[in-house]
């Protein structure tokens, strides 16, 4: 009966331009729960959405940045950036969140989620999908 | 909707969520406990000052599963149990349980 998919959701757009970001989010949140394979690709201006120190208040939004370090909590553990992306936007993974997931499997060691990936890997993650969500 | 605390008056939404989550308080949650005619005890409060900290740590409210687990780390076994929360919040423990917290209605409540 249960069949597990593998659900990618490719992030490509800044954090508070448009609700793109939001909602990817949200919907990952609630898809978490119906225990899928999930992975999250962010790419283009898509990375900005991990970096740490984001500030809202001068813009009315609410700041869900905090909430990325939750998808641990949700076994969202497979996390994907483009490395082109980060250095075309003089980036590097330092400025970004460092999120982690607890293995359950290991005696619920501590362990990154984060994972950075090329071209050619970012098109492979693609064409394994069985699902692919883009936002 | 409004909710009558001690002569202040709290906007609720249609399923009795605090709209504003900064009014909160623990006269609040006693009264939005008593309109489910549901009394809090230290039992409820651990989980509810639980969804609190989790909250201002994360800007969501976990989803049941999740809660469930983080509660089991926190408090140990004996309460990281569907069994025991749903005992403390027959309602459902994310949903009911954030409803005291003054929180909104959870993400990924289905």
């Amino acid at each position: 009966m249960s069949t597990t998919k593998k659900f990618t959701y490719i992030n490509r757009k800044a954090p508070y331009g448009s609700v793109y970001a939001l909602e990817s989010l949200e919907v990952v949140l609630i898809g978490a729960a119906f225990e899928q394979e999930v992975q999250l690709v962010f790419v283009d201006d898509g990375v900005y959405q991990l970096t740490k120190g984001q500030e809202t208040d001068g813009i009315g939004m609410k700041n869900f940045s905090k909430t990325y370090a939750a998808l641990g909590d949700y076994d969202v553990n497979q996390i994907y950036v483009c490395e082109q992306s980060l250095a075309d936007r003089g980036l590097t993974l330092d400025d970004l969140q460092a999120l982690t997931y607890e293995d359950e499997d290991d005696d619920w060691a501590e362990k990154s989620s984060m994972n950075l990936v090329n071209r050619e890997q970012l098109s492979d993650l693609i064409s394994d999908a069985d699902v692919l969500l883009n936002f | 909707m409004a909710l009558e605390v001690n002569g202040k008056s709290y906007e609720v939404d249609e399923e009795g969520y605090l709209a504003n989550l900064n009014e909160w308080d623990a006269d609040v949650a006693a009264a939005l406990a008593a309109s489910d005619d549901a009394e809090l005890t230290e039992s409820h409060w651990e989980v509810i000052n639980f969804l609190r900290e989790y909250y201002e740590e994360y800007q969501i409210a976990p989803a049941v599963r999740v809660l469930t687990k983080a509660i089991g780390k926190r408090l140990g076994k004996d309460k990281g149990n569907s069994k025991y929360l749903y005992e403390l919040f027959p309602y459902g423990p994310a949903k009911q349980a954030c409803k005291y917290a003054g929180l909104p209605k959870p993400t990924g409540c289905v």
